[in-house]
């Protein structure tokens, strides 16, 4: 029989159709929308203008997380983590333009910025990992990685929106490094690092609803106002008093990709500090509704291959008697 | 029907050896990356996290492979009983081409040793689209060979043994028509979670409708590439009038992928990036010229049947699909600050993998009854080019 134009337009049109059913089956009904925040999240506040650049929290880090100092220059004299890696789980970075002259200015200033997972309520690692290697902690919220599961794909590198998941290249065992909120002090009444050491209060601990109200009321404070700063934990009775800083009216972390744990102030436009505008409906919501929308259930597999088994059948059943 | 039977003739040859040389290479380099591990090898890093192994030995290779996949639909779910002489060679193709990306994967994790753990529901992450394509790929190179076991049967098997093959064979047939169209399709989705990290003119919900089409479509031009190939090498006759009607589906298909990922860019208003988006709009432009150009050449039935012409359309299918995966996992891919170029290391070990492809594929259709001693399908003979005949008939023996 010759191949007609009308017989596989009809086939092509039915599978087609099918498979662009399953693809758009995107309508709000069934889409998965952004993960929530757990009852009991806990997060950072980090608070780029209260930042002196001291870099306690990247040592207390090390000490605490048991990671080997950094070097990027000739002479081994400084921790030179340039930016989180396989060996750095966190950082502080710098932003300058211009003279470089005023604190957390965008024009002719500089500003600090800490560089450490972000801990989203609906992350993308945990999403896409095939063996369940990231996990979130429904209660605290905390993004772990277990490297005992980990197969090595990096596709939570590939996913991760702030590029944090740190795999060791170097190694003929990699692992993969990633900040786990100090979860092995937080189970000893304990806080994070980076937080305990902090002297400024840059880095705050903290549930997350209450860093989120702590943020609300410095950006909402006006510039130049007398404001206390609390330091380690978010209740803190150990505070500091100076000036309100000059605020971007946004915390970064409220919205973007359903929101994190991880909270940021800063006086500078996040985007100039790396940290990239996003938007709210997360990318782990989006690509497991088209999923869902394709394998629910496994009905539209199931019934696919229903039909590829009759059709088999019945035309190599056909050949047989030709031949 | 005619029947398959073994080519026969020498194993080495310029070809075997140099395949079998570069072959050597990769081995050598591939155990260097698991001695001294990937950063050795590879220009991977933690803003890459993705490099070539995974967009040619994953994303092009098993797309190249889908020989098998749109072969068998053909002859076996659309019941095209006259294109069954190309379903062998193109499961053979397709074997070697899955079997060996999903050997590459072995080396591209960095954690192989756990590897095992994609398997077992205790690891099982139900959302993630990696977990699919993998499970879906492991077990579709499973079945290509036992969909190619009656090939193998035909030389070494009993009778006893051809005879349950051929009874049961429409089991691993309906898989492997179900297997690829599901990791085909999520091979595109796997891209979804990046978000903004590829291009917006690549990032869209319809990636997995385009993936596959564009599967499909690479599947039949492989299967014309791979035929205008043999019939040269080997001194055959052409196949130009069953390739030729083959190609008509290529044109549909692609005429689909075409509306689809064009209709999604006007519903999702980004037209406008097609020319605004500096080398993004270059690499798409290549890409959708070499996808519209086997629309064009296969437009005429006196095109369609020229060997050439239908072996050109066929290479610029090819090369379409191959840019579309390559922009989508490389090109369109990045994080600001980072930069990833494949090291000689990591384009040595893909070009042996290909190397060990060729080897095999030639060792197999010298040993066991893969190609067809057929003659061209009737109807459209007047527009075949033909060996000499009695050159065939000796090769044929």
């Amino acid at each position: 029989m010759a191949l007609s134009r009308r017989n596989f337009l009809k086939g092509a049109a039915a599978g087609s159709a099918a498979a662009a059913c399953a693809a758009a089956t995107t309508t709000p009904a069934d889409a998965r929308e952004n993960q929530t925040l757990p009852p009991k999240a806990v997060g950072l506040l980090y608070d780029s203008t209260l930042c002196v650049g001291c870099k306690a929290c990247v040592v207390a880090c090390r000490d605490a997380n048991d990671t080997k100092p950094e070097f990027s220059t000739d002479e081994k004299i400084w921790d030179t983590a340039l930016d989180i890696s396989g060996k750095t789980i966190t950082v502080i970075k710098m932003y300058s333009e211009g003279t470089g002259q005023h604190k957390d200015q965008e024009k002719d200033g500089f500003a600090f910025m800490k560089r450490s997972c972000l801990h989203c309520v609906d992350p993308s690692c945990v999403s896409v990992c095939p063996v369940s290697a990231m996990t979130k902690d429904p209660v605290t919220g905390i993004v772990s990685h277990e490297p005992a599961d980990c197969i090595g794909c990096r596709y939570c590198i590939v996913a991760c929106p702030f590029a944090v998941p740190q795999f060791e290249f170097d190694k003929p065992f990699p692992k993969l490094l990633k900040c786990q909120l100090c979860k092995q002090r937080l189970a000893v009444g304990k806080i994070p690092a980076c937080a305990e050491v902090c002297p400024t209060g840059a880095t705050l601990f903290g549930p997350v609803t209450a860093l989120k109200e702590e943020a609300a009321r410095r950006t909402g404070t006006p510039a130049g106002q007398p404001t206390n700063y609390p330091r380690k934990v978010v209740d803190s009775t150990d505070v500091h008093e100076r000036p309100n800083a000059k605020y971007v009216q946004h915390t970064y972390g409220a919205t973007e990709m359903g929101g994190t744990q991880m909270l940021l102030l800063s006086g500078v436009p996040f985007e100039k500090m790396g940290y990239p505008t996003l938007r709210e409906k997360s990318y782990a919501a989006e690509a497991e509704t088209i999923q869902d929308g394709i394998y629910g259930g496994f009905v539209a597999p199931v019934a696919l291959f229903a039909g590829l088994l009759y059709m088999a059948h019945k035309n190599t059943k056909n050949h047989d008697e030709e031949e | 029907m005619s029947k398959a039977s073994p080519l026969g003739g020498p194993y080495i040859t310029k070809t075997t050896v140099i395949t079998a040389i570069l072959t050597a290479i990769m081995g050598a380099l591939l155990l260097y990356r698991l001695v001294f591990g990937l950063g050795a090898v590879t220009n991977l890093s933690n803003g890459y996290g993705f490099g070539l192994w995974i967009a040619y030995d994953v994303f092009i290779s098993t797309a190249f492979a889908c020989g098998g996949y749109s072969m068998a639909i053909l002859v076996y779910i659309f019941n095209k009983g006259e294109f069954h002489p190309l379903v062998r060679p193109a499961l053979l193709a397709s074997a070697f081409g899955y079997s060996l990306g999903g050997m590459s994967i072995m080396f591209d994790i960095g954690r192989y040793w756990n590897a095992w753990h994609l398997f077992l529901p205790a690891w099982a992450n139900t959302t993630s689209i990696m977990l699919e394509v993998a499970c879906c790929i492991g077990a579709y190179c499973c079945v290509l060979w036992v969909e190619f076991a009656p090939v193998i049967a035909a030389k070494w098997g009993t009778p006893k043994i051809q005879k349950m093959l051929t009874k049961t064979a429409f089991i691993p047939i309906a898989v492997g028509c179900l297997l690829p169209t599901m990791h085909q399709s999520s091979l595109g989705s796997l891209l979804i979670p990046a978000g903004y990290l590829v291009h917006p003119l690549w990032q869209t919900n319809v990636l997995p409708l385009l993936a596959l089409s564009s599967a499909i479509c690479m599947g039949y031009s492989i299967v014309i590439f791979e035929g205008s190939l043999v019939a040269e090498a080997y001194n055959r006759p052409s196949e130009a009038p069953m390739l030729g009607k083959i190609s008509r589906i290529i044109s549909w298909l692609l005429i689909f992928y075409l509306v689809v990922r064009w209709g999604n860019l006007i519903y999702a208003n980004k037209l406008g990036l097609v020319l605004t988006s500096g080398k993004y709009s270059a690499f798409f432009i290549i890409e959708n010229v070499l996808f519209l150009l086997p629309i064009i050449l296969l437009a005429s039935q006196r095109t369609r049947f020229n060997p050439q012409i239908l072996f050109i359309a066929a290479v610029s299918m090819l090369l379409a699909g191959a840019l579309y995966r390559l922009d989508l996992v490389l090109i369109a891919y990045g994080r600001e600050g980072w930069h990833y170029f494949p090291s000689i290391g990591e384009i040595l070990i893909t070009v042996g993998f290909v190397a060990l492809e060729i080897l095999g594929y030639i060792v197999c259709v010298r040993l066991f009854p893969v190609l067809s001693s057929h003659h061209p399908a009737s109807g459209s003979d007047s527009h075949s080019v033909r060996r000499a005949p009695s050159v065939a008939a000796t090769t044929n023996k």
